[in-house]
This record gives structure tokens, C-alpha cells and sequence, in this order.
């Protein structure tokens, strides 16, 4: 290979690769060789990358039908994720324990995740073109309201309500008792018995490899079809006989809900329900993941939510304890805040572009 | 001007222009669209797209010296003063701020002392004066005072006018179809002013469509087509008919008759009927059209831009809002529903490739297959019993496949993204979405608009051909009357929002061009 191929060469993997995309992954690669090096058991951080992808993975996956029929980055997340809330605390409430209550948190989370999505969609339909910027707004506002609501809503279940007054929910209650890791122990293969620190959520893996196969074929069908086709040119879209706005409203309602079920499988992966201001942190990892997986503000697939979840997720869990043991100052949130916002803000300034 | 040539990468469109305007003359300048007036203006303009282009050649005097704009600045400086077709005001400004926007005179005050002039405070009291005298040069009654936004339109024009107006150094006023948004009165009164200005030793070049206009105002008539000058004659010399000829008359003599017209048949049946219907689209406003179209045919409907053509196909299938009714095969059609037209088997495509017709980063299999998908279920598997309708990969191919082998679609492959074809082939692939379509009826609006000629003639072959084969009734919307006498059996022309007339295509252009201004607002 002499100069000019391989600079050829190069320059086409950035193409098609992404420049960022292409950092991120060598600074990952990084991490992972440093890591014995420095001292930290490398299946442990496989174990910690696998955990947060699994927990992750839904939230991400909530991004791509809004992309698809052109309404953006859904910033508007937290919408989705209040109606899990809602959904998971009534679940308790109504006094179902173990993996029941997770099938019943979904159950009464979807006609809230269709209440708020429509809603959400209607307003998105108003203001096309600025989806975006509006779209977070409705998120910061939605989740304050929600934070009167906690107080206000009269739940009684004493597992979840406020210790000493017993009037309005915790900030933060553990799901031991109801749906903690109800999914990623389904067929869970754990090494240490044999000495090595690596555990694979394998049914946590499995239910998202579900919906990540329910979403792929729905986009594959006349209705999907018509989504991307939505999102590609509204008005080619409009002449040929879809009602563009009925269309983008599914798209909402389908990723309100998947934001819904996200939650969910974030809360049993971790162990705790997070509520109040909760529900603001969620938005950028999930918006930054998604990007750094190679999606634009138009374009996105599975393979982007993925790869993305995967490369976020891992730089998050790795950081920590191989750059502290590096450099021995903690700066593994710095390096999270910069490469979210800043992968965030690489995407909104090229709107069109995208990798495969 | 001397033998000034332009190209647009390699497509010729100006050859050869001379002519020659003295001070205080009022010169007019007609031709069709597209005949080259813009470009020749934007040459003596100075405009920067003729110089990201590749410049012209050629070249201008003025007052005798030689002179060559870089940028529409050196052309003001020069006392070229041009009112272009759109606005370009400020709404929220009066029309004093406007006329003498960054022109302002200024007082010098305190901060500026200290901070430099650019925070000189306005002289309002001069600019009042300015602005008056710029309009009393105009001789209309302005309010000085009053908002853009709250201006009638042709307000809006007069400031325009008074903006040029108000520079000192204005030698020659360039007005592009100045009196196109005016009602008769006003436009009236703008014949009137141009006379004022030219009495006062301004020289006005002036872009109509309206030809009694130029025959009222000026001294000297210069008729374009196709990029020549082809005549320049003493307006007190010429009519209207003449011009007309002189406008559309290419190769009069040998023009080629359609070649394989249909037999006249005024009884086959009227296949779609439209009444009195109207479109509010936006510069191309529909007012009052009923056209009746024969089962079988192909219609041409002509006429100049901005005179209602497109309006027409846009309001039928339900992209702008109209009223009137539509009747087709019988049955009436609802307005301002596309879903609706398409399932009645009626199919369009639309003169704006690139926003309406084609899906821009998509595959070429998707921008043939979508609609007929969508609205036929064609290219569909049904899974589960008809729950899920799965799209059929290996069909879709099959189509596009087809059709690129038919209309000779140059592609690499049907996988490839419709926004690396050249024009000519994305309009064929808007042409292959509608035949996937079969429909019963295809409205086609400007098919070879920006395609050059050779793609033009197998865009016309493909769509004759279409209508023969399959006996689909076509409409074919075009600004070409050439290609329109060439292709269609019959041609309405639209003029003013309304059908001005409907000739065989064998009658001679002059009679088309007659009817393309006869209404002309």
C-alpha cells in the first residue's frame, strides 16, 4: 500500500465510519488495553460494560422512530420515561411483586405512553422545523410537573411512599421486592464459579434483542415505510397520499413508549427507582449514544443504537477506574459531560450527514 | 451593450446581444420565459451569479467608457439603479427607512465623538425630505410614513422605486416585470412615473409581459428569443401582434406539425371536467379555469409564468388549497385530499423534482415503488394473515428494474440514492413513480424543465408513448409551447388565471402567443 492508497484508504473509513465515531472507538480500544495494565480485572469491566448496555439499550433504541419521520433527536424523553414511572409505581402500588409487577409496570405505562405521546405529537406537529428545541423544553417542564404529581398523587404502598409523613413517593426506593433484575437473571451466565468475573444479562440481552428486531420490522412494513418516507421529504410524502401528520404522531406515541418501557428496563437492571429530577439525566446519554453510533438527525438504525449504546456505555464504565488509576484524579464525569454534550453538538451542526 | 455572450456551462443562452439606449429612453424589453431578459440583466447588473458561473463576454458602455461589474455595488456606483421581480424590503420599516436604508443622513452626537460615527444618530428631518423628493420624482402619492407591512402591493413596488429613485447618481433604471403584482391603476400610474423619469433624463430599461405596456411607455422595443435579439425596432413602429410573432415565431416556416396528431375527435368523452375551479398557489394563482379533458388525449396547457399553468394540476390533486369541482369519470372528486385523487386513479408529477417528486436520499427502488405502495398495496407481502404488510423487497426491484431499463435510467444500480442522478434521469424517475402507479389519468407538469435536449425528447417520447400504449389521458403542464405543439393533441393556454383558449396543436404559434397575453394581469 503506498501513501496515496493508504491515505485514500483512510479517508474513506472516515467516511463511512465517521470521524468521531472512529475516536471514540480507538479511545475505547485504549481503555481496554490499559486496563490490566493498570491494575483493574478486565472480564469485571466486560461485566460492567454488558450491565450498562442492557439498561441503556431501550432508551436508546426510543430515539429511532422519531428520527425516522424526520421530528429529530427526541430530547423529549423524559416524557416517555415519566410514563414508566407511572406505569412502574403503579404496579407497586397496586401490590404486584416480583416479574408480574414488571409485565403490569408495562402494561400501565402504555396508555399513559399514548396519552403523553399523542399530546407531545400534536404539539410537535405544530411547530415543525423546531422540534428539537421544543422537544426539550417539553421535557424539563413535563418533569416538574411530575414532581408535584409524586407529592400530590395519594399512593399508600408503604414501600414506596415517604418514610415519616407517608404522604407522596421516595426520591429513590430499591425494587428488591418487585421487578430488580427480573430480566437480567433469566438465563443469566455467571463465570465466577470458575474463577473468571464475567456475567452476561443474557435475558436483559434477549428482550432488547426483542424490540430491537420488533422495531426493525416495523420498518419494514407499509406503515414503517411510510415513516421513513415522512422523515426523507414531507412533501413527496404529502403527494403521495400520507397524512404526514398522523404518521409523525405514531412515530411520537412509538417512542414515548419505548421510552416508557426503557425506563423499566433501567430501573430492574439497576436495582432502584429514581424519581423527581431523575428523569432529566437520562436524556443526553441516550441522545449522545445514539449519535455516536453513527445516526444523524434523519437517519438512524438499529446498528447505530447498538454500536452506539455499546461505545457510550463502555467509555462511561471504563473511565473511572482506568483513567483515576492513570492519572489519579477522578475526571471520568468531566470526560462523560465533554463527550455527550460535545458529540451532541457535532451532530446538530452537520444535520444531514450520517454513517451507515 | 455589444455582442454580449453568456453560457451556463456550456448551454448557451445569450448570443450576440446589441443594443443601444440613450439618455432619457425608455426601453422595452419582451421575449418568453426563459429568452435570456434576466440573465442579460444580471449581466449589467453586475449580479454574483454570473460571475460564479464563469463571467460573460462582451462588453458594456456607458456613457461611452467601457464597463465591467465585479458586484451589484460597482453597478450602483456606476448609477445603474435595477427593481427585481421580488421584494427586497424591510416589513417592519417605513417607507422613508427603506427608500434610504443604510443611506441615511446622519448627526454627529455625543457617544459618537467618543465611539466612532458608526453610532451617528439619524437625521429624520433629512431623510424626510429625501424620501419626499424621491417619491414626488416618482410622481405617485405615497405615504412616507406608513409600514411596509401595512402597504398595499403596489405600494410596496412604488418604494422599491423611490429606493432607486432617491440615489443621487441614478443614470439608467433597470424595472423587472415591475407592474406583474399591480392592479391597472396603479400600473397606470407606473407607466406614468416612467415617463416623468424619463423626462428627467433617466434612462429605463423596462421587463414586461403586458405589451401594450411597452408600446404606452417606450421609445424603443428590443424582443428576445432564445438568447438572440431579434428585433429592435422604434416602439411607434410596431403592434402588439407584431411582437407577439417575433416573441414565439421560432423557425415559423419550419416548424414541425405534431407528428402523429390524433384525428380531431370532439366526441370522445370527456373524461375529466373542471369547474370554475380556483388554487391559491402562491405565484401562480388559478382564478377561474373550465377545461373539459378528452378520454384518450394528451392535453397541453401553456402560458406564461406566474399565469395560473401550474396551479391547475397542483389544486386537482390536493397540494394547494382549491374550490370549484372536478368531475372524473363521472364521479366528483374531492378537493385538497391527495389520498383521494390518487385512489381514483389519477397520478401527477409535480414541477418541482426535487421538494415534491423525488425522495432525495432514498434508493431509486423507493422513489419508484412508495406511492404505489402506499396507496395500492402493491409490492406488499402480507404476513399473519393481512396484520402485517411486509415490504417485498424482490418486486420492488423487479419494477424499478423495469423502468430503468425502459426510460434507459442511467444508474449504477436500482440501490442507488435519487440525488446522484443528473436532472434528465430523476425526471424520468419521477415519470417511473407515476407509470408504477397505472393510473388512469397523468398530469405532468414541466417534464424537461432544467433537462437538456436530449433527455428532453426521450422524456416526450417516453410520456406519448404511455399515452398511446396504455391509453392513459395525459396533461401536460409546460412553459414550451414548442415542445407542448410538438407532443400534445390539444393545447389550452392560461393566461391571467383563466383559459384564455383551446387550439388544436397544429395551429400556428402566433395564435398561441396571441393567447398566451391576451389576459395577462
Amino acid at each position: 500500500m503506498d501513501k496515496a492508497e493508504r491515505q485514500n484508504w483512510f479517508s474513506q473509513l472516515i467516511n463511512t465510519y465517521g470521524l468521531p465515531r472512529l475516536i471514540i472507538t480507538g479511545f475505547l480500544l485504549f481503555l481496554f488495553i490499559m486496563a490490566p495494565i493498570t491494575g483493574s480485572d478486565l472480564p469485571t469491566q466486560f461485566t460492567n460494560v454488558f450491565n450498562r448496555f442492557s439498561w441503556n439499550a431501550v432508551l436508546v433504541l426510543a430515539m429511532v422512530p422519531m428520527i425516522h419521520s424526520g421530528c429529530g433527536l427526541n430530547f423529549g424523553i423524559p416524557l416517555g420515561v415519566l410514563a414508566g414511572l407511572l406505569g412502574g409505581t403503579l404496579a407497586i402500588e397496586m401490590g404486584f411483586t416480583g416479574p408480574m409487577s414488571f409485565v403490569v409496570a408495562i402494561l400501565m405505562a402504555t396508555p399513559f405512553a399514548i396519552l403523553f405521546g399523542g399530546g407531545y405529537g400534536a404539539l410537535l406537529n405544530r411547530i415543525k422545523g423546531g422540534e428539537m428545541m421544543v422537544a426539550t423544553y417539553v421535557g424539563f417542564s413535563a418533569v416538574s410537573f411530575m414532581c408535584i404529581m409524586w407529592l400530590m398523587i395519594p399512593y399508600k404502598n408503604p414501600s414506596i411512599v415517604m418514610a415519616y409523613t407517608g404522604v407522596g413517593l421516595r426520591n429513590v426506593f430499591a425494587l428488591d421486592k418487585f421487578y430488580a433484575n427480573v430480566l437480567s437473571d433469566f438465563l443469566k451466565i455467571d463465570l465466577n464459579p470458575i474463577g473468571i468475573n464475567l456475567v452476561i444479562p443474557t435475558g436483559s440481552l434477549l428482550f432488547i434483542a426483542l424490540l430491537a428486531v420488533g422495531i426493525w420490522a416495523f420498518f419494514h412494513t407499509k406503515t414503517g415505510t411510510a415513516m421513513t418516507a415522512v422523515g426523507s421529504n414531507p412533501a413527496f410524502a404529502r403527494a403521495s397520499g400520507i397524512n404526514v401528520d398522523r404518521v409523525r404522531m405514531l412515530s411520537v406515541i412509538l417512542s414515548t413508549w419505548l421510552g416508557a418501557v426503557g425506563v423499566l428496563v433501567y430501573q430492574q437492571g439497576f436495582g432502584f427507582a429514581q424519581l423527581y429530577t431523575a428523569p432529566y439525566n437520562l436524556t443526553m446519554p441516550a441522545v449522545a449514544a445514539i449519535l455516536i453510533g453513527g445516526a444523524s438527525v434523519n437517519k438512524a438504525s438499529i446498528g447505530n443504537v447498538i454500536i452506539g449504546t455499546i461505545l457510550f456505555q463502555g467509555l462511561v464504565t471504563m473511565t473511572p477506574t482506568v483513567i483515576t488509576a492513570l492519572i489519579h484524579t477522578d475526571v471520568s464525569e468531566v470526560i462523560r459531560i465533554i463527550v455527550s454534550n460535545g458529540m451532541v453538538v457535532y451532530a446538530l451542526t452537520r444535520k444531514t450527514e450520517g454513517a451507515k | 451593450m455589444r455582442g454580449i455572450k453568456k453560457d451556463f456551462f456550456g448551454n448557451q443562452v445569450l448570443t450576440d446581444i446589441n443594443f443601444t439606449l440613450g439618455a432619457g429612453q425608455v426601453l422595452g424589453l419582451c421575449g418568453e420565459n426563459g429568452a435570456g431578459k434576466s440573465t442579460l440583466m444580471k449581466i449589467l447588473f453586475g449580479m454574483d451569479v454570473i460571475r460564479e458561473t464563469g463571467g460573460y463576454s462582451g462588453d458594456i458602455f456607458i456613457n461611452g467608457e467601457k464597463a465591467a461589474f465585479n458586484t451589484p455595488f460597482d453597478a450602483l456606483a456606476a448609477g445603474i439603479g435595477m427593481v427585481h421581480q421580488e421584494f427586497s424590503l424591510i416589513p417592519g420599516f417605513t417607507a422613508t427607512e427603506n427608500i434610504l436604508l443604510n443611506r441615511e443622513p446622519q448627526k454627529k452626537n455625543v457617544i459618537s465623538e467618543v465611539f466612532g460615527e458608526r453610532l451617528n444618530t439619524l437625521d429624520y428631518k433629512e431623510m424626510d425630505r429625501r424620501a419626499a423628493a424621491a417619491i414626488e420624482k416618482m410622481g405617485v402619492e405615497i405615504d412616507a410614513k406608513m409600514v411596509i407591512s401595512s402597504m398595499p402591493v403596489g405600494h410596496k413596488q412604488f418604494t422599491e422605486i423611490a429606493r432607486e429613485l432617491s440615489k443621487d447618481q441614478l443614470k439608467l433604471l433597470i424595472l423587472d416585470e415591475p407592474t406583474a403584482v399591480l392592479t391597472e391603476k396603479e400600473a397606470e400610474a407606473l407607466l406614468d412615473s416612467i415617463r416623468g423619469m424619463a423626462a428627467r433624463g433617466i434612462s429605463v430599461i423596462f421587463i414586461t409581459h403586458r405589451l401594450h405596456e411597452i408600446l404606452a411607455v417606450c421609445d424603443q422595443v428590443v424582443v428576445m428569443r432564445d438568447g438572440h435579439v431579434v428585433r429592435d425596432v422604434p416602439a411607434g413602429q410596431t403592434s402588439v401582434d407584431d411582437i407577439t410573432r417575433w416573441m414565439v415565431g421560432r423557425d415559423v416556416q419550419t416548424s414541425a406539425a405534431p407528428t402523429e396528431a390524433k384525428e380531431e375527435n370532439a366526441s370522445a368523452n370527456v373524461v375529466m371536467s373542471i369547474k370554475h375551479l380556483w388554487v391559491d398557489m402562491p405565484g401562480e394563482t388559478v382564478r377561474d379555469v373550465s377545461l373539459d379533458v378528452r378520454e384518450g388525449e394528451i392535453l397541453g396547457i401553456g402560458g406564461l409564468a406566474g399565469q395560473g399553468k401550474l396551479g391547475i394540476p397542483n389544486g386537482v390533486m390536493g397540494l394547494y388549497e382549491a374550490g370549484g369541482t372536478v368531475e372524473f369519470d363521472g364521479r366528483e372528486i374531492p378537493l385538497n385530499s391527495p389520498r383521494k385523487c390518487l385512489d381514483a386513479s389519477l397520478a401527477f408529477v409535480s414541477e418541482d423534482r426535487r421538494e415534491v417528486g423525488l425522495l432525495l436520499d432514498e434508493s431509486l427502488e423507493w422513489n419508484v415503488a412508495f406511492p404505489a405502495m402506499q396507496i395500492q398495496n402493491k409490492f406488499l407481502k402480507n404476513l399473519l394473515g393481512g396484520l402485517v404488510k411486509w415490504r417485498d423487497e424482490k418486486a420492488i426491484h423487479k419494477v424499478t428494474q423495469k423502468y430503468v431499463d425502459q426510460l434507459q435510467i442511467k444508474c449504477t444500480s436500482t440501490a442507488q440514492k435519487a440525488k446522484e442522478l443528473s436532472g434528465g434521469n430523476q425526471q424520468k424517475i419521477c415519470l417511473a413513480k407515476a407509470f408504477a402507479l397505472e393510473p388512469k389519468f397523468l398530469f405532468v407538469s414541466e417534464p424537461t424543465r432544467g433537462i437538456d435536449v436530449g433527455a428532453k425528447a426521450l422524456v416526450l417520447n417516453a410520456l406519448r408513448q404511455f399515452n398511446r400504449e396504455s391509453g392513459v389521458t395525459v396533461v401536460m403542464i409546460s412553459s414550451e409551447l414548442e415542445e407542448l405543439r410538438q407532443t400534445c393533441d390539444r393545447i389550452a393556454i392560461i393566461s391571467g388565471g383563466r383559459v384564455a383558449g383551446i387550439r388544436p396543436a397544429t395551429d400556428s404559434s402566433e395564435e398561441f402567443g396571441a393567447l398566451m397575453v391576451s389576459q395577462v394581469i
